[in-house]
């Protein structure tokens, strides 16, 4: 029953053998562990299981394991540098005090990079309508949209 | 002994105050910090729960074989299992109260959906929920109650058939001469007001890992929880478990907002699997469980009646209140609407008051504390009172506040509900807002707007609250806090808070207050929280007392310590008067020093120690307050209705916030922001609601409306300071603060704009549908 996969998350090859209704969260968590991916409601409306899959933000909750087969996955474990440098958007969310209980982070994070690889330079409006797909219950968005903003000063 | 004694050159510059980044971000923003989910154990086991999907009804049968039979699963356990665990606790001690048995799996009836009945064990999570969903159960339907007022009605289901009234508590509280008041009254207007069931949503659901080692009969417990001891102390009890052998780990929390200030079924429930199979086991919540079995908050329907002269003079107010208890008591379900009472002075100045609370069972997930706890639902009702009395005198919204608000040199002021206000400067706060906003302008531009047929509304909220929980006698299980300060021998800090910090920021905050006060850098600082097993006894994290609180009691352990560092300091410097200041202990007199660190690894090694004093450099205290504190603000939103749709569009939104002293400015404005969120999110679009048969139809995110950033306006925020008297910080608290200021304005606002039509009071959530209805001339 079970299906071999082969896939590369954070730059690293992995084959595993799964289940195919193995959702790609639990893959990533707790096949691969990496459980920086957060569950926060387990049908893709609060975005905190964002990650990229070949380039494109995604919500793990909703995508199996199988379906990432031969795809190159991004999770938050893979955005700092190898030396820990950290990936502009983090600095950001640090500098802006854009986290609080820090549960969304991640997906707030993963979300932030892809709004800014499709728009260098975008407006509060456009940063408020690129993280609509995601939920926070802390900050009231508004350190989250400051961070965006300076992420996308320091060019990302 | 490594003395040196030339006096320190590097001074440290001063912390408090300042808006720095927070010391807990890095683990979080790489995806390196550990939530009860990522806890991996040894052979650890998932237990899923099979629960009611009926909100009431008899249990015919259970039929578990088919569950048990499939491979993987380990164990399967119903009511009938559980025999010798204690009931769900309350903390609640009013008079009379009718407590029904909540236990942790159900007996031979269920209560309301979601109500669990059975747990399924298995080696892995996916076959755990297929085990769960082999579970068969036969109910027999009752008729349900969901509406508190129709569970009040004569010949309403009853939710428990001992008490077939469905009240579980009434609750006086009358203050002043309120027949005198209302006898003196040139007018009186009434309304009835609702503050809807909110579902708090922490973005981490709740969950456990419980890890019993038979051998030693003792229980590590990861529970993302705001109360780690009290958790312990109340679980303990209901496991019938030693405390000493009990170690209760809230690892990295995901939010509460009061909805993890609780004890819970799943809690004991996992620890009691964990026992029976002899291995760790984990049980995550579903979203949809969270909604349906994590506390609700709010849940009122509230008769009001304000008396007042003609001149706008408040002179009393009576209030009937109908809480919403739902079937069972959660740890202060109770407790809730009684803050509400307190509350209902606002900031206004009338000495009368009459107050009934009736708790009311229906067939719903019990509410407790979601942030605010009471207070919001008490401002909504005053604040929209106020402003209702004004359209009824014709009188400006700012200026009949203006009249009534407490004096400065009124304060402490005694309220006429037994509180006793500690400071403030309520018409100052509020001008600054007024001025901020250009309030005389913007009511110039609403007449040009109205001229032009367009709806353009401006809303006012003066709030105040009740922080920094609080004095023992006011609070179930001590209201205290308490601090450790260590200094390891190598000179570096540990502080261990009582608190339990899971997004407001102490490991920062704290750190700041520390390395002043010792004069230590604050990289050599670590703050430690949540872990029964480290940290002293602690009451937890709610009702704004973090810094209040816990933070007072941390500043009087780090004045202890300093005693200590300047005793060991002067033996050492062999002075009789030494001054201590910049991390460095000084002998006036020579001129000579030593460093607090050298001070510290010598009262390790035991070289010098004074007379009367033991080695070792570390302090623990336990602080009780006298009092609360009371922190206010003004909030004024303006908004702009479209007729044509029923959409609200916030154009502005100022918040002037009085918190007293402020520790980490950086980490106010995110707690502001984040308390305004919510607070729109009940004023605008947010609703728990049941239908008739109990079944919960807001159950998802698909069908509750959570703010999301495109619909949260610019939150303009600033500060007027004054400190509070009750702690040594000023500090008075800031957690719920923009909770509770944010709702009213934005329904007076509302309210404001629709005024022309006539409208004079809408209820929550003030949905487009609604709106649409009121701009059309039907009926909301």
């Amino acid at each position: 029953m079970n299906r071999t996969i082969n896939l590369s998350v954070n730059g690293k090859r992995h084959t595993h053998q799964v289940e195919p209704r193995l959702l790609l969260i639990h893959y990533l968590r707790e096949v691969v562990g990496l459980t920086g991916t957060h569950m926060g409601c387990e049908t893709s409306l609060c975005g905190a299981c964002t990650v990229e899959v070949n380039g494109k933000a995604v919500k793990s909750c909703t995508m199996f394991a199988v379906q990432a087969d031969g795809a190159d996955v991004v999770t938050v474990e893979g955005l700092a540098g190898p030396d820990g440098k950290l990936h502009p958007v983090q600095e950001a969310f640090w500098n802006e005090h854009a986290l609080q209980c820090g549960f969304c982070t991640p997906g707030m994070i993963m979300v932030s990079k892809q709004i800014l690889e499709r728009n260098p330079d975008p407006t509060d409006r456009e940063i408020r309508e690129g993280l609509d797909g995601n939920l926070c219950r802390c900050t009231g968005y508004q350190h989250i949209v400051n961070a965006v903003r300076t992420a996308a000063k320091a060019g990302v | 002994m490594s003395t040196t004694f030339a006096p320190s050159t590097t001074k440290l510059e001063k912390l408090v105050g300042k808006r720095l980044r927070r010391r807990e971000d890095p683990r979080l923003i790489t995806g390196t910090a550990t939530y009860v989910e990522d806890v991996k154990l040894p052979d650890m086991h998932h237990a899923v729960i099979v629960r009611s999907p009926h909100g009431a009804a008899d249990i015919r049968s259970i039929d578990i074989s088919k569950a048990k039979a499939l491979p993987g699963v380990v164990a399967v356990f119903t009511g009938a299992d559980i025999v010798g665990v204690g009931t769900v606790p309350c903390g609640a001690s009013l008079p009379g109260l009718r407590r029904p048995d909540h236990h942790i799996l159900a007996q031979d009836r269920v209560y309301l959906v979601g109500h669990p009945v059975a747990v399924v064990v298995a080696t892995d999570r996916y076959i755990a929920a297929d085990g769960a969903d082999l579970v068969e159960v036969e109910y027999d339907i009752k008729q349900a109650v969901t509406d508190p007022e129709k569970a009040l009605a004569p010949g309403a289901p009853a939710v428990h058939s001992q008490w077939p009234d469905n009240v579980a508590f009434t609750f006086h509280q009358n203050g002043g001469d309120i027949d005198a008041a209302f006898a003196e009254a040139e007018v009186v207007v009434k309304q009835r007001i609702t503050s809807q069931r909110l579902v708090p949503n922490a973005m981490e659901t709740r969950g456990v890992v419980a890890d019993w080692k038979t051998n030693d009969r003792s229980l590590t417990l990861y529970t993302s929880t705001q109360i780690p001891h009290l958790a312990r102390t109340l679980l303990a009890g209901m496991l019938g478990i030693e405390e000493n052998r009990f170690r209760l780990i809230a690892p990295e929390v995901g939010g509460g907002f009061g909805s993890k200030l609780n004890v819970y079924s799943e809690e004991a429930l996992t620890a009691w699997v964990s026992m029976k199979i002899g291995k760790p086991v984990k049980w995550i919540e579903s979203r949809r469980e969270n909604f349906m079995v994590t506390i609700h908050g709010r849940g009122h329907v509230d008769y009001f009646e304000i008396a007042a002269k003609r001149d706008g003079t408040i002179l009393g107010l009576k209030l009937k209140l109908i809480q919403d208890l739902g079937a069972f008591h959660q740890l202060l379900t109770p407790v809730i609407p009684t803050l509400s009472v307190l509350m209902m002075p606002g900031l206004y100045n009338f000495r009368n008051i009459q107050a009934e609370v009736v708790g009311t069972f229906t067939n719903c997930v019990p509410t407790d504390a979601y942030r605010g706890a009471g207070r919001p639902e008490a401002t909504h009702g005053i604040e929209r009172m106020v402003d209702i009395l004004a359209a009824e005198l014709g009188m400006d919204p700012a200026e009949i506040r203006f009249k009534n608000f407490v004096r400065p040199d009124q304060f402490p002021f005694p309220t006429a509900t037994g509180l006793n206000y500690d400071s403030g400067d309520y018409a100052n706060t509020f001008q600054k807002a007024l001025d901020t906003i250009d309030y005389h302008g913007l009511r110039k531009q609403q007449a040009e707007a109205r001229a032009a047929g367009r709806l353009m509304g401006i809303g006012i909220s003066t709030y105040g609250e009740i922080c920094a929980m609080g004095p023992s006698v006011a609070t179930p299980a001590g209201g205290w806090e308490s601090a450790t300060v260590k200094f390891e021998p190598s000179g570096k800090v540990t502080v261990l808070t009582g608190t339990s910090p899971h997004g407001q920021g102490q490991e920062t905050s704290f750190a700041q207050l520390t390395a002043d006060e010792l004069g230590v850098p604050i990289d050599d600082i670590v703050v430690l929280h949540g872990d029964t097993s480290i940290v002293q006894y602690g009451i937890g994290t709610f009702g704004s007392r973090n810094t209040a609180v816990g933070g007072a009691a941390l500043f009087y352990a780090l004045q202890e310590i300093k005693e200590k560092l300047k005793k060991f300091g002067a033996a050492m410097l062999k002075a009789e008067e030494v001054e201590l200041g910049d991390g460095v202990c000084l002998n006036p007199k020579t001129g000579e020093s030593v460093t607090v660190q050298e001070i510290a690894g010598a009262a390790y090694r035991g070289v010098v120690i004074p007379p009367g004093m033991d080695p070792g450099m570390v302090v623990t205290k336990f602080w009780e307050p006298a009092n609360f504190t009371y922190p206010f603000g003004a909030h004024i939103i303006v908004s702009e209705v479209d007729a044509e749709t029923g959409d609200i569009e916030i154009k502005r939104y100022v918040a002037v916030d009085d918190i007293g002293n402020q520790l980490n400015p950086l980490l106010v404005d995110g707690q502001l922001h984040g308390g305004a969120a919510q607070g729109l999110g009940q004023a605008l679009w947010e609703q728990g609601v049941y239908d008739d048969n109990g079944q919960l139809v807001t159950g998802e995110f698909m069908d509750y409306t959570m703010p999301r950033a495109r619909m949260m306006p610019w939150i303009e925020s600033s500060h007027t300071c004054t400190p509070s008297p009750v702690n040594p910080l000023g500090a008075k608290g800031v957690g719920e603060a923009g909770t509770i200021g944010s709702t009213p304005a934005m329904v007076n606002s509302v309210v404001d704009a629709l005024s022309p039509l006539g409208v004079r009071h809408i209820d929550m959530p003030l949905t487009p549908e609604k709106i649409w209805k009121l701009t059309n001339g039907r009926n909301a």
